[in-house]
C-alpha cells in the first residue's frame, strides 16, 4: 500500500476517476484512487441466473435506497419528482448503465449564444473532440460513420444488430420521414481490445457477465493498475481537509473495516458524480471555507440537472426482440435542435429500447390495467410479451439555481457521514419538450403499426445523469471550477466529474464526462510545472 | 390445498402463517392456473414457495395490505379470506386494488418475478428453460438499407458559427 504523501489522490472509481487515472498514470506520479465499493464479480452479475430480472427490485436495483448496499450512502428525494440513480462500486455508473454512448453536439456548448439560455461552455466540441476520440479508443464504440445528426465522426466496431425491434421503427421513422440512425453504443458488437463481442444477453443494465459492454472496471482501471496507480477499494472518504493557506491537503476516509484514516496528497481529483461530489465538497467545512469547500461562489450543489425522461413504448400485433438483444439499437434526432414552434428551447434524443422480459411485461400489463388478474391474464400476457418495442426520450435539462444537492440534517450513511438531500422541480421547459416527446413518439408507434401505446413521463426512477453541481467556467462568481476543472478557490482541487458540465445536452453524458476528464488531466500534465499557479 | 412450508426466515416473521395463507389465496386469484395454456396458477406449492421465500424488503407493506385485506373479508364475510367462498372474492379485490396502490405494486412485482421464472411457465411463453448467460440469444442483423432515406436526407445537426465560438 502506497505510504503518505500520494502526488494524487483521485476520489471515485467510476466513469471519470478511471479515466483520469489512466491518463495521469503515464506520468509516474504517485497515485492512489479511493472508492467506497467493491469490485463486481461478473460471475454473479444477475443474467446468470434465473432470477436475472427479479434481481433488477433487488441488490442490482438503480436506486440506492432500495439497494441499501454497504458501498450505498442513502439519498433523500423527497423533494424531487425525479429519484437518483447510481451504483457505488469499481466502474460506478459504468456497471449498471445501459450503454448508450452518444456525444454531444457543437450546438450543445453553446446555448446562451444560440438560444439565449443558460450559459455557454468554456470549450466547445471541436475543441473535445480529440479527447472523445482518445475515450472512444479505450472504451471502444459500435456505431455507424455518417450520422447526419453529427458532425463526422468514426466508430471502433460495426453497430449493433437492427433486430426485429428496430425495423419495425425504423420503417416508422421512415413512413414519418423523421431521422433516425444506429446508436453509439458502449457494447461491443464484436471482439475489442481482449472483450468478447456481445451475444444479446439482454440485461445490459445489470451487468454485463459477458464483457462486451464497456465499464471501466474492464476498460481503463486494469490499464491504469498495470502502469502503477493503486486502487484501494471500501474506502469512503468523509471529508477533505485543508491547510491554513487554503490548499488541499489530503482526506480523511474510513476503510472497509470502518476505521478512520488519513491519506495526505498534493492533489485532489474529485470524480464522485453529481451528487456525491457537491455532498463531500458542502460535508468538507472548514475556518477557511465554512460554507464548504471551493464554495465561494456559492454554486457547490446548485443548478443540479438530470435528464427528465419519458417513457412511450407500444404494443405490436407482430413479435419484436423482447428480452432478446441489448436495449441500445437506433436513436432519433429529429426533435434535437432548437425549433421555436415547438414552444420549448433545446429538444431530445429518442433512444429506442428494445423489448422486455417476461417480469417486466407482466408488471408493466398488470399495473397498467392491459393485463387482468384471473383467467384472462394467459391470454392477455402472451398478446403483450416479446411484442412491446419502443423508445425513452432524453430531455435536455437547463440548469437553475434552485435545483439542489444540499445536505440532509438528519441522514446519514452507514459511517455517520451526512446524506445528501435533493430538491428538484421540473422547469416549464421541460414539461413541454416532454409532452411534445410524448405526441410524437406516440405518432411515430401508431405509425409503425402499434396496435396501443404506454407512457410515462417523467420517469420517476430515472435519475441516471447527475449534472452541474460543480460547474465549470472562466467567472469564479459564476462557476466553480476552471476551464480546465481545478477549483477556482483551491489551485490543488480538481474536479472531474459530471458535476463540472454547464449543461446537459439531450444525450447520455458519460461519453462527454469521461472526454472532460481526459482532458482535465492533459491540462494538468501539460502544466506540471506550474500547476498550482 | 397443499400445506404452506414454513417462510418465517424469509420474511423475518413479519407474516403470520395466516398472512401467508391469505396471501396464497390473493396470487391464486391473480394468475389462476390454465389448462388451455398449460400452466400452473401462482398458487401452485413450488411457485408459491418462490414468492413466499422471496418477499425480504416488501414483508412491512404487504403485510398491511394483508391485514386490511383480511379485514374487509371479515366485515364483507364475516370469514378469513381463506375461507372466503371463491365467487365473492374477486369482487372483493376488485375494490381493493385501487385503495392500496403500493401493496398491488409491490405484490405485482413479487408474483410476476416469481411466475415468470418457472420451467413450466417458460415453456408455455416459448421460452428456453435457462439464464441469458452464457449462450445469450440470436438478434437478426437486420435491413441496414432502411438508412437509404436518411441519408439522402442530409445533414441535420446545427452548425456554430466561428463568432458563436469561444475556445479556451
Amino acid at each position: 500500500m502506497q505510504k503518505d504523501p500520494v502526488d494524487v489522490l483521485i476520489i471515485g472509481a467510476g466513469a471519470s476517476g478511471a479515466a483520469v487515472a489512466f491518463s495521469l498514470a503515464e506520468t509516474r506520479m504517485k497515485i492512489v484512487c479511493l472508492e467506497q465499493g467493491d469490485w463486481t464479480n461478473p460471475a454473479q452479475y444477475p443474467s446468470t441466473g434465473r432470477d436475472w430480472e427479479a434481481r433488477h427490485f433487488g441488490d442490482f436495483n438503480i436506486n440506492p435506497n432500495k439497494r441499501r448496499a454497504r458501498a450505498d450512502y442513502p439519498i433523500n428525494v423527497t423533494d424531487s419528482p425525479i429519484s437518483v440513480a447510481n451504483f457505488n462500486g469499481v466502474g460506478g455508473g459504468t456497471v449498471l448503465y445501459a450503454g448508450h454512448f452518444p456525444r454531444f453536439h457543437p450546438s450543445d456548448f453553446r446555448v446562451k449564444s444560440l438560444d439565449g439560455v443558460a450559459e455557454d461552455w468554456p470549450i466547445d466540441y471541436d475543441f473535445l473532440e480529440p479527447y472523445y476520440n482518445q475515450n472512444d479508443r479505450m472504451m471502444g464504440v459500435s456505431g455507424l460513420s455518417g450520422d447526419p445528426a453529427y458532425p463526422p465522426k468514426q466508430s471502433s466496431m460495426p453497430p449493433l444488430p437492427l433486430g426485429k425491434s428496430g425495423q419495425t421503427l425504423a420503417r416508422g421513422f421512415n413512413k414519418l420521414g423523421w431521422h433516425w440512425w444506429p446508436s453509439d453504443s458502449a457494447i461491443a458488437s464484436q471482439e475489442y481490445d481482449g472483450r468478447p463481442g456481445c451475444v444479446n444477453l439482454g440485461a445490459c443494465t445489470s451487468g454485463c457477465a459477458e464483457g462486451a459492454k464497456a465499464s471501466t472496471d474492464i476498460t481503463y482501471w486494469p490499464a491504469a493498475i498495470r502502469a502503477g496507480v493503486e486502487l484501494r477499494t471500501g474506502c469512503r472518504v468523509r471529508e477533505i481537509t485543508v491547510d491554513k493557506k487554503g490548499r488541499a491537503t489530503g482526506v480523511i476516509y474510513y476503510d472497509e473495516a470502518g476505521t478512520e484514516q488519513v491519506l495526505k496528497a498534493h492533489v485532489v481529483v474529485l470524480a464522485c458524480n453529481g451528487v456525491g461530489t457537491p455532498r463531500l465538497l458542502l460535508n468538507s467545512r472548514s475556518e477557511s471555507f465554512p460554507d464548504g469547500l471551493a464554495n465561494t461562489s456559492g454554486l457547490v450543489g446548485r443548478n443540479l440537472m438530470f435528464h427528465p425522461y419519458a417513457s412511450i413504448q407500444g404494443i405490436f400485433d407482430e413479435e419484436q426482440d423482447g428480452y432478446r438483444g441489448p436495449g441500445n439499437c437506433i436513436w432519433s434526432q429529429e426533435f434535437y435542435e432548437t425549433d421555436a414552434s415547438r414552444g420549448f428551447v433545446r429538444g431530445y434524443t429518442y433512444e429506442i429500447v428494445r423489448g422486455r422480459g417476461p417480469v417486466a411485461t407482466a408488471i408493466a400489463g398488470m399495473l397498467s390495467g392491459r393485463v387482468a388478474w384471473g383467467a384472462d391474464h394467459h391470454a392477455q400476457i402472451r398478446s403483450m410479451f416479446n411484442r412491446v418495442t419502443g423508445m425513452v426520450a432524453i430531455c435536455e435539462d437547463l440548469p437553475e439555481e434552485h435545483n439542489t444537492v444540499t445536505l440532509d440534517p438528519i441522514l446519514k450513511d452507514a459511517d455517520g457521514i451526512p446524506a445528501p438531500k435533493i430538491n428538484y422541480t421540473l422547469s416549464e421547459n421541460s414539461r413541454k419538450m416532454l409532452s411534445h416527446a410524448v405526441s410524437r413518439a406516440t405518432e411515430l408507434l401508431i405509425t409503425a403499426g402499434a396496435r396501443d401505446v404506454m407512457t410515462e413521463a417523467p420517469i420517476g426512477a430515472g435519475g441516471w445523469h447527475l449534472m452541474g453541481t460543480a460547474r465549470m467556467g472562466t467567472d469564479p462568481e459564476k462557476s466553480v471550477v476552471n476551464e480546465w476543472g481545478r477549483s477556482h478557490d483551491v489551485r490543488n482541487l480538481f474536479i472531474v466529474d459530471g458535476s463540472i458540465f454547464v449543461t446537459s445536452a439531450g444525450v447520455n453524458p458519460t461519453r462527454t464526462i469521461q472526454a472532460l476528464a481526459l482532458y482535465v488531466a492533459d491540462s494538468m500534465k501539460k502544466r506540471l510545472d506550474n500547476l498550482f499557479d | 390445498m397443499t400445506e404452506l412450508i414454513s417462510t418465517d426466515n424469509a420474511t423475518n416473521g413479519i407474516l403470520s402463517k395466516d398472512l401467508l395463507a391469505g396471501l396464497r389465496v390473493v396470487v391464486g386469484l391473480m394468475i389462476p392456473e390454465s389448462h388451455e395454456y398449460q400452466v400452473p396458477g401462482a398458487d401452485d406449492e413450488k411457485i408459491f414457495n418462490d414468492i413466499a421465500g422471496s418477499i425480504g424488503d416488501e414483508a412491512e407493506i404487504l403485510k398491511r395490505g394483508l391485514d386490511n385485506l383480511e379485514e374487509l373479508a371479515q366485515e364483507a364475510f364475516n370469514c378469513r379470506l381463506v375461507n372466503a367462498a371463491s365467487e365473492d372474492l374477486p369482487g372483493l379485490m376488485a375494490t381493493f386494488k385501487s385503495a392500496d396502490r403500493e401493496f398491488i405494486k409491490a405484490l405485482t412485482s413479487l408474483v410476476a418475478s416469481c411466475y415468470y421464472r418457472d420451467d413450466r411457465v417458460m415453456k408455455s411463453l416459448g421460452m428456453e428453460r435457462r439464464p441469458p448467460f452464457p449462450n445469450g440469444f440470436e438478434v437478426e442483423q437486420g435491413d441496414w438499407s432502411l438508412l437509404d432515406p436518411v441519408r439522402a436526407r442530409g445533414k441535420l445537426y446545427r452548425d456554430v458559427t466561428a463568432s458563436e465560438k469561444n475556445d479556451t
